[in-house]
């Protein structure tokens, strides 16, 4: 999704369809659309149903009793704490840099646009690893952080700090291109008419970014929960203590628990689901609320 | 309030956007800042309202120093050329906005708002708009809903960066007449830029022509427009034909012509450039002492007047000539045909000493 932002332009694919100029013979059509829905059938869809059918496969009770289990619930109470730390973290900062970007103009701009997107090209693992590097028991702070008791990898706030880093630019990544597309004129008219900052911020910037903001969220979290790579190596893999969900649907499935493995993980399919369902449901009003500001 | 500016200069990285203005604005008059784009004309008008800061000198509004008063402070209207409503609110609320931010204590009662806001709604006629959303109007409307809302805090001034700019060209005359109406009533001070010459004759009480980031010439539309002070006031106000020549014995030799006019006295010996409007070239069929020999080009017959292009007989100069239309009927002019051309009225200026 980096670089994404939301869609608000549709009805471009109609006028293409509608003029024989533009549109493609019929056979190009069908190999195209074929290729494009095949694909996604064959490796998202068929996946999607078989995490379904063989979470199930044991039955109700046998799904039940697997995400009852304390450890599976150690993980998922473990994975919503990381994702309401990191989330409303993630969401200020990506505020603040976004306004940042937009609004001002100052030395390291460039830096901080690309800064923003750094963990969208490193490899979760490694960001995983500096964070061992940086707080480990041989790392820079270990001896510090051991003398004063402090246990930062593997453990909780590793856990938090992996997930912070690799779920920062989803926020930030949707709000820049909208602020910078709404410039700073209604600001200024605000503060003309005697608002103050807060003032300005609360009944004029944030009701016009709010449908970005929350889909940057709603993404946001969707990685939190989600996150296997960067998590993986910060957790230490301690039953009941540092394993968040996919570390628990990976750990139940090297122990061959196939149908345990799978009811955890149908838990993370079905956020996805929601997430989508939410991220439909956002587009929908946007575009709604755009359209209706345009006509 | 009166507004006196002095000494303001300016600078974006290397470019110098105002430099040293001096200005005094009296209160009650509508003003125009006029220039092309570039010269500094918004940047004053925002260093006014406080939305831009000066790098050297200061702003006195009513007499008292606002220099580093920040803009809440300031009392001042101030209108963007492309609106600036906010896009999520009601009209109501537009307007509505600067009554509702004022601190709890001066904040007035929300019959008051209610009351105030349809007032001013009406004043700008366009109460039945106040449930629309600001998509939902027109330009034109959009404009008149920024007023009202700048009109809500009653400011002390009104400061309107083009106003009219963006919108077409029959909206800009019937919103230009509305807003001349509009201050007759209030008496605002009101400062507005604008880089069409018409809007800025026909609508202000004295008009501020910039280039460069300087002040060119301060005057009534009409001293402006007849004792343009530089050759640019001249060139900016309106058309123009240049005649190039030497003044010798207070009159302008210009290839075999010879024009004297008052306005050549003090120019005696120099090279100079004599300007000339459109409506002031005279066609003859016959050649009269001074007469420059050219041949029709193309005719243009719109309105009123008619617009000759002629190119001169020797160089092949380019002359705009506008002729009443009974006069045209009568010379029944068609492109090709050789004429003559009269100036009945030149100016000149020093020569530009950059």
């Amino acid at each position: 999704m980096a670089g994404g932002g939301l869609s608000l332009h549709g009805g471009g694919a109609e006028r293409f369809e509608a003029k024989s100029a533009t549109r493609d013979p019929a056979p190009v059509k069908a190999l195209v659309l074929g290729l494009g829905l095949g694909f996604f059938a064959l490796f998202l869809l068929l996946p999607l149903v078989v995490v379904f059918a063989e979470a199930l496969r044991k039955g109700l009770a046998a799904y039940l009793a697997a995400l009852a289990d304390p450890d599976a619930l150690s993980a998922i109470r473990l994975t919503l704490i990381a994702a309401a730390i990191s989330v409303p973290l993630n969401l200020i900062f990506g505020l603040a840099a976004a306004w940042a970007i937009a609004k001002y103009e100052f030395r390291g701009k460039a830096l901080l646009t690309t800064l923003i997107d750094l963990p969208f090209s490193v490899s979760p693992v490694i960001a995983g690893l500096i964070y061992v590097l940086v707080f480990g028991t041989q790392g820079w702070f270990g001896p510090w952080l051991a003398a004063h008791d402090i246990k930062i990898v593997f453990a909780v706030p590793g856990i938090v700090l992996a997930t912070l880093f690799v779920t920062v630019p989803f926020v930030a990544r949707e709000l820049i291109p909208l602020m910078e597309a709404q410039g700073t004129e209604e600001e200024e008219a605000a503060t003309v008419l005697g608002a103050s900052g807060w003032q300005t911020f609360r009944h004029v910037t944030l009701p016009n970014i709010k449908w970005g903001l929350l889909y940057g969220v709603i993404l946001s979290n969707a990685r939190a929960m989600g996150e296997f790579g960067a998590v993986s190596v910060v957790s230490g893999h301690i039953r009941g203590l540092t394993n968040t969900m996919p570390l628990h649907v990976e750990i139940l499935y090297n122990e061959y628990q196939f149908a345990a493995a799978f009811a955890v993980a149908s838990l993370l399919a079905l956020l996805a689901l929601v997430t989508l369902a939410l991220k439909v449901a956002i587009e929908w009003r946007a575009r709604r609320a755009a359209e209706e500001s345009h006509r | 309030m009166s507004i006196t500016v002095s000494g303001i200069s300016k600078r974006f990285g290397a470019f110098a956007a105002l430099s040293d203005v001096s200005l005094d604005f009296p209160q009650g008059e509508l003003v125009a800042l006029l220039g092309p784009s570039g010269c500094g004309k918004t940047t004053l008008l925002r260093i006014i309202a406080g939305l831009e800061t000066a790098d050297a000198g200061t702003i006195l509004l009513d007499g008292e120093d606002a220099t580093s008063k920040h803009v809440r402070e300031r009392q001042v209207g101030f209108v963007f050329q492309h609106y600036a409503l906010f896009r999520h609110m009601s009209v109501f609320e537009n307007v509505a906005f600067g009554l509702r931010v004022k601190p709890r204590n001066q904040r007035p009662p929300e019959a008051v708002i209610r009351k105030k806001v349809m007032g001013l709604l009406d004043l700008v006629q366009l109460g039945w708009l106040a449930e629309r959303n600001p998509a939902q109007l027109s330009g034109g409307q959009r404009q008149r809903i920024a007023l009202a809302r700048a009109l809500a805090v009653e400011p002390q001034v009104l400061l309107l960066d083009e106003p009219f700019g963006a919108l077409d060209a029959k909206v800009r005359k019937e919103l230009r007449r509305w807003l001349r109406q509009l201050h007759d009533e209030l008496h605002v001070t009101s400062i507005f830029v604008t880089h069409d010459q018409e809007e800025a004759l026909e609508l202000a009480d004295r008009v501020v022509l910039m280039n460069k980031g300087r002040i060119e010439q301060i005057g009534a539309p009409s001293e402006v427009y007849q004792q343009p002070a530089s050759a640019f006031v001249y060139g900016f106000l309106g058309s123009s034909n240049l005649l190039r020549g030497r003044v010798e014995h207070g009159a302008l030799s210009f290839g075999a012509n010879r024009f004297a006019f008052d306005a050549l006295s003090g120019h005696e010996g120099r090279e100079v450039t004599a300007y000339v409007r459109p409506h002031d070239l005279n066609i003859s069929r016959r050649a009269v002492k001074g007469s420059i020999p050219a041949t029709v080009r193309r005719v243009l017959q719109i309105g009123a007047l008619a617009r000759i292009e002629a190119t001169g007989a020797g160089d092949g100069t380019l002359y705009e000539v506008e002729l009443p239309r009974r006069d045209f009927a009568e010379l029944s002019l068609t492109p090709g045909e050789a004429v003559h051309l009269v100036p009945g009225a030149l100016q000149v200026f020093a020569p530009d000493p950059g």
